[in-house]
Parts: C-alpha cells; sequence; structure tokens
C-alpha cells in the first residue's frame, strides 16, 4: 500500500474509534444516569428542602444549585420564567450543592434564613449580587451580610442557626444526595425524577415542555 | 533491473519513516485518549495535564509534515516538544506516586494534580501513560533521527 492511502487510512480509523467510544460511552452514560435517578427517587427531595409553587403542581423541579455559581445565577431567572408561564404547574425544589471553596458556608447562611422563612429572598439577593461576594471564584462569607440587610432576618438568630448541628446535617445530606444521583456540576435538574439528556437550557425547556404535555393528558 | 538494485536501498531508507509513523500513532493515539478522558467522560483536566498536552498535541500535525515527503528534520523539531513533554510527565508521576512533596505541586485548588481519577489492573494512571508515550516518541524519534543521519 502506498505511505500516502496507509496515513490517510489510519488517520481516518483512529478518528472512526473515536467517534464511536464517544457514541457508545454517552449512550451508556445516559441510560446509567436515568438508571441511578430512577433507583435514587428518595435522594431527590427531601423534607429540609426549600421548595416553590404548589404542592400538587404536577411538574416537579428539583435543581442542585451552588449559591456561589454563576451559571445558577444565570438559569435561576430562566426557571422562574418557566414557571410563570406556566402557573401553579410547576414546582421548584432547590438542593444545596456547595461545591465551591467557601460555599458551603454561604449555603449555611441560606440554610439559617430558610428557618425564618426567608430562604428565597435571602436566595435572590446573594445570586443578583454574586459578583459582590464571589470574588475570583472564591465565594467570601464575610461579604454576604450586607446584601441581606432590609430582608427582615434576626441576624443573631441566623449566626447561631449557621452553627448548629442541624444545618451541617443538612448540607451534609444534600451532598450525599448529590453524589448518589451522580451530581458533578451546578446547576443540575432533575424534571419529574428524570436527570437532563446534556446540560443546556434547551434541554431542561424540552423536559419541562415534555412533562407539562405528559400531565395535561 | 535498476528495481532489483534498488530495493534494498529503498528498504532500508523507508525504515526512518516508519519509526516516525510509529511515533505519529503513539501521539495520535494519545491525543484522542486525552480528548476522551477530558470532553466525553468529562474527567477533570488538572495544570499538569495541561502542560503534557500542549507538548503532546502538536505532534500529530508536525510529524506528518515531514512523512510526506519524508524530511529527518523533523526529529529536530519534534524532540524539544516531546523532551519537555517527558519532562512534565515525569514530574506528573512522581507527583502522584508522592516522590515530590505536595508544597511545590503548581496546582489549582480545583483539580489537584495528585488526585488520581484513573487506576488501571492496579498501578496504570493516565501520568504514566503520558509518560509512557513521551519516552515511546522520543525513543523512536532518535531512532529515526540516528538511522537517517548515516
Amino acid at each position: 500500500m502506498k505511505k500516502e492511502v496507509l496515513f490517510v487510512v489510519v488517520a481516518v480509523g483512529l478518528f472512526v474509534v473515536f467517534l464511536f467510544g464517544t457514541m457508545a460511552y454517552k449512550g451508556e452514560q445516559k441510560v446509567r444516569s436515568a438508571q441511578v435517578a430512577e433507583r435514587s427517587r428518595e435522594n431527590l427531595v427531601r423534607m429540609h428542602s426549600p421548595t416553590l409553587g404548589r404542592d400538587d403542581a404536577p411538574v416537579v423541579i428539583v435543581e442542585f444549585l451552588d449559591p456561589a455559581c454563576g451559571t445558577c445565577r444565570e438559569f435561576y431567572p430562566l426557571v422562574k420564567q418557566m414557571m410563570a408561564a406556566n402557573p401553579d404547574r410547576i414546582r421548584l425544589v432547590l438542593r444545596y450543592a456547595p461545591f465551591h471553596d467557601g460555599s458551603e458556608q454561604v449555603v449555611a447562611v441560606l440554610e439559617a434564613a430558610r428557618r425564618q422563612g426567608k430562604f428565597w429572598p435571602a436566595l435572590e439577593a446573594l445570586l443578583a449580587r454574586q459578583a459582590e461576594w464571589v470574588l475570583d471564584h472564591k465565594p467570601q462569607v464575610a461579604l454576604v451580610w450586607k446584601h441581606l440587610e432590609g430582608l427582615g432576618l434576626n441576624l443573631e438568630q441566623l449566626r447561631a442557626d449557621m452553627a448548629a448541628p442541624q444545618t451541617a446535617r443538612v448540607i451534609a445530606q444534600d451532598l450525599d444526595d448529590a453524589r448518589i444521583l451522580n451530581v458533578t456540576k451546578t446547576p443540575e435538574f432533575f424534571v419529574n425524577g428524570r436527570p437532563l439528556p446534556s446540560f443546556g437550557y434547551d434541554q431542561l425547556k424540552e423536559l419541562v415542555d415534555k412533562a407539562l404535555a405528559s400531565a395535561r393528558r | 533491473m535498476s528495481n532489483t538494485l534498488q530495493a534494498p536501498v529503498r528498504a532500508r531508507d523507508d525504515m526512518p519513516w516508519w519509526l516516525i509513523f510509529g511515533a505519529w500513532l503513539v501521539a495520535s493515539t494519545s491525543t484522542l485518549g486525552a480528548l476522551f478522558f477530558g470532553e466525553v467522560m468529562n474527567l477533570p483536566t488538572c495544570v499538569l495535564c495541561w502542560y503534557q498536552r500542549i507538548f503532546m498535541f502538536p505532534l500529530v500535525l508536525v510529524l506528518p509534515i515531514g512523512m510526506f515527503p519524508l524530511d529527518r528534520k523533523v526529529v529536530r523539531f519534534a524532540l524539544p516538544l516531546a523532551a519537555l513533554g517527558w519532562l512534565f510527565a515525569a514530574f506528573h508521576v512522581l507527583l502522584v506516586a508522592g516522590v515530590i512533596p505536595e508544597d511545590i505541586r503548581p496546582c489549582t485548588q480545583g483539580v489537584p494534580c495528585s488526585e488520581q481519577v484513573i487506576e488501571w489492573f492496579g498501578f496504570v494512571t493516565i501520568p504514566l501513560l503520558s509518560l509512557a508515550a513521551f519516552s515511546a516518541i522520543i525513543a523512536l524519534l532518535v531512532l529515526a533521527y540516528l538511522r537517517d543521519s548515516k
């Protein structure tokens, strides 16, 4: 065989092997993550998880969120828009996934705010001002306080609750569930227990639309 | 008649081409393997891995330029890349093995380089694969260069 031909055949062969390997791996991955989610339904929602929307809404979006994650900030209003467009039909359940170093303390702030019934305003205040307390990808819990002013939080109680063992338990539980559900990046969404086939707004929208449509039937 | 005379000569001259081709095969397989680990399996790519990639990926393009037509000089361009990549791979292997202390590791917080994400047969790690690949490339290129300089 001529060397040029041999070279081209080998190069194309390597590439084809790569493509087939990729397709095989992705296919297997998709099946596996769906199986994991199916098997781990009880890991999706916990009693302590903050929720938004009606309890009997037909579509439940579970979101693993890190308050210091920029993509989480960008997705938050998009999810809210979906909920607003389908009133009473979507329920949002948030799970803590403090993957950034230092995020855990900020999550503790949110969990303590939750106990005062102020989780959602606190989360929204922090997300809106994320750039002011996440410096160089490092969340600084000392910088979040001024963004929580005006929410009517009892700060003394909040600090006590932050340090409470129950708060640590809740965060550990959420991180544990994230591990079991193979959540390694934030945000991660599950729509009625099903994971996104791949990450992206369109994929989320499609999954939600499908769930809405099948609930209507 | 001229064919019978040329055949053995050509066969010997061919050797460097096959050696460089072998080095290219190793580099291409490593490149696709690294992309598979990083982009398909979504394994985290640490800083040291990136430096090894920087020296591995160009070989996939540089080596064929020296193969069509065969140009022994390509070894001079490719060898420094392979040698630097080899140094990074060796450093990485020593780091994973714990020979080099943690303090001097040049890693960002996100992905510690000493973390092993893959371990096949109990000892094959990604840095070890990288070191083996760079070693093979260097050996093949040096052989190709020595044969050619005769």
